[in-house]
Parts: structure tokens; C-alpha cells; sequence
């Protein structure tokens, strides 16, 4: 018996006429990399919306650790153990790479309802976000304000907090979007590091990076996964290099 | 442009510890220059600096945009004005209680009904956002506003007048010094806490949710409950301003809680530097001179104000106080 992470079974969300979700079903096993891929607007960040409970689906089941959380709010799917960065990076502008990490760190240690004690002087804290601050890299950076960092530095920062709450499963949305190769690079082996712990569900048009990362792959067209399964499979699959691959080659 | 934080926390120390002997030394000071209407021109600005200072912490700290601020400024005002007519009168409250003219029974009492107040309209008002926030504030401080004008028993548009000032143990606050250090110790207090406030855990969860909800929300924080506790919290600030002007003036008038006195608190904030808890000192100081004394010269001193607001916004980050202490961020 597989020990899947996340079971989704036929999600469904329209947008008007629009079926960004159509019929949708998929498998995460436990401490894999799960690639989704398809060309634009195929809905892959419409599911992720959903998956983290930003869009509540039309209809459909969404299981997270056997548990359905279809109708969960979204800190609660948080704090169960979901992690997500973001697309177009996401960040708290004015504070600090400490402060954007600290505040990742604080959500997985109890509320937050304390009123008097300075928050810098928190011990367990200070020493989860100094650890988080070294996995994503940013240790040397930690004073500076965000909106200083460099564009790659933002997108590490984007996946460090997803990260910091140490999650069972973390939704990545195009990490690598508009970062140099030696910065997909990095962001690769970070992934590469999470294999086995952290099951992640990674959208990404890198194809390099999705086939050297990818225990398994879903083209998503249309809002519909046309194919599922390993690189290999998904590369010989005649329906999908019609649908997306033959695409990007026209395109070429 | 490299961070420098020791002469940025020097310029800093300077500025507060300058404005705190300013404002320790200003009743012997005005004393010894004949001007004793100083003094309680100065007990009116502590208290519009509290009010200011406790609306900075849901404008500046929570990124909550409230036009109804001066609703619980009223409210408070008028938990003492209640308290206080009842005494007089030596007839009940509500619920068989009587009145009193102790502070340490009405002012907590005045506290207590703007936070329970703020909690209320905070829970309905912050299921909103941006502009829909200002307005929705904006009209329950109206509604409160006619309330309060249609409560005859009370004075109604003519308000309430209070005999005299409140008993504080063993103080003696009808005496205007005596009254301008309860509000300077007010003040101090109430920025004490906020300062812990803004600097904890929970204060970094509040300014979080003002930078980006959406992304305290994916991390595991359930912002809606942290933001109504913010609000509450400054809700009871506006409170006790609201006892301390009843006990100023004593009297207390629905005109308190008009939209455009909002406003007023709103724009000293903005004066003084939103998101720096002192600067609204500052801002309510700034505002209350030029209204003294520009009002004196001509009635449309606003003409005067309205400019110099627009060029502080345009040209200072940080208001008066990023302009004074050459602050950029918090």
C-alpha cells in the first residue's frame, strides 16, 4: 500500500465558463518530489490555490495525511504541516530577511498572543531562525530589508520561509522563475536536500531542473492532468509532446 | 545606502530624552514666566498625543486605515460623564450601580467600555478591508455620534457639563499642574506598553499582517483574531484620552465623537510619522500650536494647515519624526 501525503480526487473550480480545474485527480507519496507541468494557464496555480485553501474548490476532496481538509481556512492547512512559496515572491517588504524568517519560524511555535516580551529576546526562536536562515542561505544577509535583496536572494527568502515551518509537504510555484542559472542551480540541490523528508509538489518551467528533480510528473492541460508518471514516461507519452512539448517546439 | 544604527539611535535618544525634559520642566518653567495657561494648554496636547499614539498603533503598526478613532476617544469621555452626572445627581446607573467622581472607579470603568466598544465594532468592521474599513469605521463613529446627540437624558447636542474634576487618591487634579502630570504620566505609561507591544511577538505578527496578509496566512497565522486584539488595544488607548478630555474640560459633548475629529487624530498621526509611536506626539503637538495659533489670526487656519500637511506627507517619509531623527525604517 502506497503512503501518499496528499490524495486530491476530482477537484473541480470554474471561473465563469472557464474550467480552471477540471475533473481533477492526483497522488503525492510521502517524501517525493511531484512535478506539475503544462503550458501557461493551464491551472497549475489555481490548484495550488486550492490546495492551500486560498480558492475553495467548486467540488472534489482534498486529503492531507488521510485527513480532508477541502474546507479547511488557510493558517490552519499551515499549520498542519503545508508549506507554499510563491510565484511572484512574496515577502514582508520592510522588514528584515530575520524578521521575514522569524515570523515563518513563530507561526509552528504556539500563538503568538505574547504582548510584553521583546520577540528578538525569545530563545528557542532566535535559534529556529538562525538554523532556517543557514538552509536557505541567506545567514550573511539577515539585517538587511527585504526589499533590498537581490531578485534570486527574494526568491530564496520566498522558499526559506516556506521551509522554516518545517511542512510535510511544501507547494513550490516556479522557484526558479527569473533566477540565473547559478541560482537555479542552488535552488536545485536545495530540493534535491528535501527528498525523503519533505514531499513537494514543484511547478516549474525549467524542464532541466523538473527531469533531474521529478520522482513523478503531471502534465496538467486545460486544467485536466493529461499524463502522470515518471520522467521517462511523460517524455515518450505521444499525447503529451502534442499537447506541451510539441508546443514549445513550434514555438523554438 | 549603508545602514548606520549608532547615529541613527543617537539622534533618536537625543530628540525623546529632549522632548521628555521639555515636557517634565514646562509647569515650573511657565510658572516663572507668568503664562500658567500653558500648563493646561499643554495637559489638552498629552491627551490628543495619547489618543494619536493609540490610533498610530492599528494606522502605522496594523495597516488598519480607521476614520472611527475618535468614537472610543467619545466613548471613554463619556464613561466618565456618565459616572460623574449620576454622582451629581445621586441617582443610578445602569444595573443599580451608582455614580462616583473616582478616578480609580470611572477612568478604568471609561477604559473598559471603549475596549468592550472597539471589540464589538473591530469584529464586524475588520471582516472588511481598505476602503471599505475607512467607510465602515467612518459609520459606525457616526452612528454613535447620533446616538449619543439623540440621548436627552444625557444633554444631548448640548452635552453634559461635569462640576468639577474627578477624585484621584490622594492627587489633587483640579489643580492644573497636578492634572498636566497625570496626563504626561498617562501618556508615558501608554507608550511604555505600546513600545513592549510593537517590539513582542504579537506586535510582529501585526506588522506582518499589514505588510502582507495574505502571506501571514499561508505561514499558519489566523490574522483576523490578531487584528481585532490590536484594535481593541487601542481602542482602550482612545479610552483613557477620552477620561483624562472629560476631566480637561469638564464636560463632555457628542461632538467628541464627530467624524472629522477623527480625522483630526488621524492627521496628527500623519504629521508626526505613522509607524513610530512617538511621532504622533509630535504630530498632535504640531497640530495643536498651529491651531492656537494661527486660530487666533484667522478663523480659516486650516488653509494654513491643509498645505503644510500635504508638503510633510509628500517630503517626509516618517513625518516630523523621521524628519527630526533621520529614521527610514522602524
Amino acid at each position: 500500500m502506497n503512503d501518499y501525503v496528499l490524495q486530491v480526487s476530482q477537484l473541480q473550480k470554474s471561473f465563469g465558463a472557464v474550467k480552471a480545474t477540471n475533473n481533477l485527480s492526483l497522488e503525492i507519496e510521502r517524501g517525493q518530489v511531484h512535478a506539475l507541468i503544462g503550458p501557461n494557464g493551464a491551472g497549475k496555480t489555481t490548484l495550488i490555490k486550492q490546495l492551500c485553501g486560498e480558492l475553495i474548490p467548486d467540488s472534489g476532496t482534498i486529503l492531507f495525511n488521510n485527513k480532508n481538509i477541502t474546507a479547511f481556512p488557510m493558517p490552519k492547512r499551515a499549520l498542519l504541516g503545508m508549506g507554499r512559496s510563491f510565484q511572484v515572491t512574496s515577502v514582508f517588504q520592510q522588514l528584515t530577511v530575520k524578521e521575514n524568517i522569524a515570523l515563518a519560524v513563530q507561526a509552528h511555535h504556539g500563538h503568538s498572543f505574547h504582548f510584553w516580551k521583546p520577540a528578538s529576546k525569545e530563545e528557542t526562536l532566535e535559534q529556529a531562525t538562525m538554523q532556517a536562515m543557514q538552509r536557505c542561505g541567506l545567514l550573511a544577509r539577515a539585517d538587511t530589508i527585504a526589499s533590498s535583496l537581490s531578485h534570486g536572494e527574494m526568491r530564496q527568502l520566498d522558499v526559506g520561509m516556506a521551509l522554516a515551518g518545517k511542512p510535510e509537504l511544501l507547494l513550490l510555484d516556479e522557484p526558479m522563475a527569473g533566477m540565473g542559472s547559478g541560482g537555479s542551480l542552488k535552488m536545485t540541490e536545495l530540493i534535491q536536500e528535501l527528498k525523503g523528508n519533505t514531499s513537494v509538489l514543484l511547478i516549474e518551467h525549467d524542464m532541466q531542473a523538473v527531469f533531474s528533480l521529478a520522482d513523478r510528473i503531471t502534465v496538467l492541460v486545460y486544467g485536466e492532468a493529461i499524463a502522470t508518471g515518471t520522467a521517462e514516461e511523460i517524455q515518450n507519452n505521444p499525447q503529451v509532446q502534442r499537447a506541451y512539448l510539441g508546443d514549445e517546439q513550434d514555438n523554438a | 545606502m549603508p545602514f548606520d544604527a549608532s547615529r541613527f539611535r543617537t539622534r533618536t535618544g537625543v530628540l525623546l530624552i529632549t522632548g521628555l525634559l521639555f515636557l517634565l520642566l514646562l509647569p515650573p518653567v511657565s510658572s516663572v514666566m507668568n503664562e500658567s495657561y500653558l500648563v493646561s494648554f499643554f495637559s489638552r496636547i498629552l491627551i490628543y498625543a495619547l489618543a494619536a499614539v493609540s490610533l498610530d498603533l492599528i494606522i502605522g503598526y496594523g495597516g488598519m486605515v480607521s476614520l472611527g478613532h475618535a468614537a472610543f476617544f467619545g466613548i471613554g469621555a463619556y464613561g466618565v460623564g456618565f459616572l460623574t452626572f449620576h454622582f451629581q445627581e445621586s441617582t443610578l446607573f445602569i444595573f443599580g450601580f451608582e455614580g462616583t467622581d473616582n478616578a480609580l472607579i470611572s477612568w478604568p470603568f471609561a477604559i473598559v467600555f471603549s475596549a468592550a466598544l472597539a471589540a464589538i465594532i473591530g469584529a464586524l468592521s475588520l471582516r472588511t478591508s481598505g476602503i471599505y474599513f475607512i467607510m465602515i469605521t467612518l459609520a459606525f463613529s457616526q452612528m454613535f455620534y447620533y446616538l449619543f446627540v439623540s440621548l436627552e437624558a444625557y444633554g444631548g447636542d448640548d452635552g453634559l457639563s461635569l462640576w468639577s474634576r474627578n477624585r484621584l487618591g490622594p492627587l489633587d487634579i483640579s489643580n492644573d499642574t497636578v492634572f498636566y502630570y497625570v496626563c504626561l504620566v498617562s501618556l508615558l505609561v501608554f507608550l511604555f506598553i505600546s513600545w513592549r507591544l510593537v517590539h513582542s511577538r504579537f506586535g510582529r505578527v501585526v506588522r506582518g499582517t499589514r505588510e502582507n496578509e495574505l502571506r501571514m496566512q499561508t505561514l499558519g497565522y489566523a490574522t483576523y483574531r490578531y487584528k481585532l486584539v490590536c484594535f481593541t488595544i487601542a481602542g482602550a488607548g482612545a479610552g483613557l484620552a477620552g477620561a483624562l478630555l472629560a476631566n480637561q474640560n469638564e464636560f463632555v459633548s457628542p461632538g467628541l465623537m464627530h467624524w472629522t475629529h477623527s480625522g483630526e487624530i488621524l492627521v496628527m498621526v500623519l504629521l508626526g510619522g505613522m509607524g513610530t509611536l512617538f511621532g504622533p506626539v509630535l504630530g498632535a503637538m504640531a497640530f495643536l500650536l498651529m491651531e492656537e495659533v494661527l486660530a487666533a489670526w484667522t478663523e480659516h487656519w486650516m488653509v494654513f494647515l491643509g498645505p503644510f500637511l500635504i508638503i510633510v506627507v509628500l517630503f517626509a517619509k516618517k513625518g516630523l519624526y523621521g524628519l527630526l531623527t533621520g529614521e527610514r525604517h522602524e
